[in-house]
């Protein structure tokens, strides 16, 4: 593209040959990539599709068929009426709950870190680091080790089994992660703004507030997609830190689908997979490139 | 480091009188509580707490009545926790070689400057974004015997064909590993490219000048180069392979027959809030923390060690 100008006085095109669109090793590349994606497709199309079919048409038709009748009774249902236990009014109550849990946690546990890693970078005091070494540590120890003194403490601070009891927890298993997020960024700021602002006056709170906040809007946004799909997708802290009632969408579409009673309803269940699944799409969707970005944030050491 | 140095000496200079030790970044220290609080209490102390509770007789409520070794040697004669920890080897040495190796091929057919390279991208990385419950129920119907693909193919009329992983015992972990595979592999792609991404152009010049096959100077040059990032993979889809517990119950809750897909991850919790026998919970989940170390300690001297002196 840069010896345009010069393309009048050459005689010839110049550069290598290009490359023949159906070369074989294009049909290959191509090829193995498409039976890839086909591979990857296949679930989320076989969920939508069955959530669509009545239950005599899932019952003598192809799974991988789309629906000969389009309905969307099964997502009624899932939403309002699926039965968990003797509640009957559907996914909606773990949905809820789902939101009641996620937008604390998210703003707790990103309000937290990001002070976090401001202070690692720009406050550092003696010990700090070996704070920081031990909660990066700590996110590789498989969570079942701390699960019971949790429950204790918990109960000691009298919000075990309420949902302020999960926020604390998902806040405290962020933390690593988030903290690393946030450290890795603020290093990355010039120093010299941080003196200016000394200079003029600015104390802890006042440079968080007035530069560093400002200045990172973009992993503020990473970080706050990281934690609503983590949020959003977690089991296990739902299961063992909530009660019946007060469990998020994931543990409540479990006991939905593997229930042992009454008959099996897959257009249902599959119509309530879609919707536990909707959340954390619809943000990787929109989040695009940013979520690769938060994902590979967990990989990039600093 | 000389930077910060520096900057200290600044400050330290600036300052006229020093203040004492306390005094100094109070702020700071008052706003990273909540991160020492975690740090030492959650993460240490409740790590240690475990450890040493393991070593009581705890049923309904924890007691501190030592009794030694006695819960490790009843966990490990107990058949659950040896089938769990089989489980846990077949599969995770089964589920790293796999998404390594599908992830890195992945990324060099993505780093071949294809078009449409996002749209690829986005189609792998989709089941990331969803938890492993999603991913154990939409496979658990898709492995359907009466309707999913065997179902499917029978109605082809081939009717003795037979593909129902989730229902006998010496195959549910391949339904397991179908299923965290879709999940996990688009993550491990995007590392790899990340890693390929990284390596200097001159490299790829060189190796053509030299004439080397192309698959020769990824297997020679390549993937020698990248052994950071192949570490770090492992590291990443190793501790959470010993996590394993939601795809497990999503999909067979333990079973079929019992617990022919037992993990110890749901040993630990079926023993610390189900069964009340906190003393078996504890110990279990000990023993998940020594396989962590054994990953991770190798790992943390290879990545460290070296540096901090340098």
């Amino acid at each position: 593209m840069a010896d345009l100008s010069m393309s009048s006085a050459m005689t010839g095109p110049r550069g290598a040959k290009p490359k023949k669109a159906m070369s074989p090793r294009n049909i290959m590349l191509y090829g193995i990539l498409i039976v890839v994606c086909v591979y990857y497709l296949l679930p989320l199309w076989v969920m939508v599709m069955t959530s669509l079919k009545g239950m005599p048409e899932v019952r003598i038709g192809n799974i991988f068929a789309p629906p000969v009748e389009v309905t969307f009774q099964p997502w009624v249902k899932a939403w309002a009426e699926a039965c968990t236990g003797l509640n009957c009014d559907g996914l909606s109550r773990g949905f809820w709950n789902s939101v009641l849990i996620t937008v604390p946690s998210v703003i707790v546990s990103i309000a937290i870190a990001s002070v976090n890693g401001y202070a690692l970078i720009n406050w550092k005091f003696k010990g700090s680091d070996i704070f920081f070494t031990i909660l990066i540590f700590g996110s590789f120890i498989p969570y079942q080790i701390m699960l019971y003194p949790i429950v204790i403490l918990l109960r000691e601070a009298g919000i075990y089994g309420t949902l302020w009891g999960l926020i604390v927890v998902h806040t405290i298993f962020g933390m690593p992660i988030l903290t690393l997020l946030f450290r890795n960024y603020f290093s990355s700021i010039p120093e010299e703004l941080f003196k200016a602002a000394r200079v003029d006056g600015a104390g802890f709170w006042g440079i968080y507030f007035r530069i560093m906040l400002p200045m990172s809007l973009p992993i503020f946004v990473v970080a706050l997609i990281l934690q609503v799909t983590g949020i959003w997708n977690d089991f296990l802290f739902g299961v063992v830190f909530t009660k019946p009632d007060l469990y998020p969408m994931t543990v409540q579409l479990n006991n939905i689908v593997n229930s042992v009673q009454g008959v099996k309803e897959y257009n249902v269940n599959m119509a309530a997979t879609v919707l536990t699944g909707l959340v954390p799409l619809i943000v990787y969707f929109v989040s695009g490139k940013l979520f690769v970005r938060g994902i590979a944030a967990g990989a990039v050491k600093g | 480091m000389s930077v910060a140095s520096e900057a200290d000496a600044i400050r330290t200079s600036s300052v006229a009188k020093p203040r004492p030790r306390w005094s100094r970044n109070v702020s700071s220290k008052i706003a990273a509580i909540p991160m020492i609080l975690t740090a030492l209490v959650v993460f240490l102390g409740g790590t240690i707490w475990t450890v040493v509770y393991s070593f009581t007789n705890s049923k309904l409520l924890p007691r501190a009545n030592f009794v030694g070794f006695d819960q490790y040697e009843r966990l490990w004669s107990q058949n659950r926790w040896l089938v769990s920890i089989e489980n846990l080897l077949y599969y995770g040495v089964m589920s790293l070689v796999f998404t390594v190796v599908m992830g890195f091929i992945l990324a060099v057919l993505m780093d071949q400057k294809i078009r449409f390279e996002d749209t690829f991208r986005t189609i792998m990385l989709y089941p990331f974004a969803l938890s492993f419950i999603v991913t154990g129920l939409v496979w658990q119907w898709i492995l359907n015997p009466e309707f999913g693909i065997q179902g499917v193919v029978r109605d082809l009329g081939w009717t003795s064909f037979t593909f129902d992983p989730l229902n006998n015992p010496d195959t549910v972990l391949f339904g397991l590993l179908i299923a965290g595979l879709w999940q996990g592999t688009g993550f491990v792609m995007c590392l790899m490219l990340a890693g390929l991404r990284g390596i200097d152009e001159d490299i790829w010049k060189a190796a053509r000048v030299d004439g080397i096959p192309t698959w020769k100077t990824y297997v020679m040059v390549i993937i020698p180069m990248m052994r950071p990032v192949f570490i770090t993979t492992l590291v990443i889809v190793a501790s959470g392979i010993i996590r394993l517990y939601d795809l497990v119950v999503a999909m067979t809750s333990g079973g079929p027959g019992g617990n022919a897909s037992q993990v110890p991850a749901m040993y630990v919790y079926d023993y610390m809030f189900q069964a009340q026998n906190l003393g078996q919970g504890f110990a279990a989940s000990t023993m998940m923390l020594l396989s962590v170390l054994i990953v991770l300690i190798p790992w943390a001297y290879l990545e460290f060690g070296g540096k901090k002196h340098g």
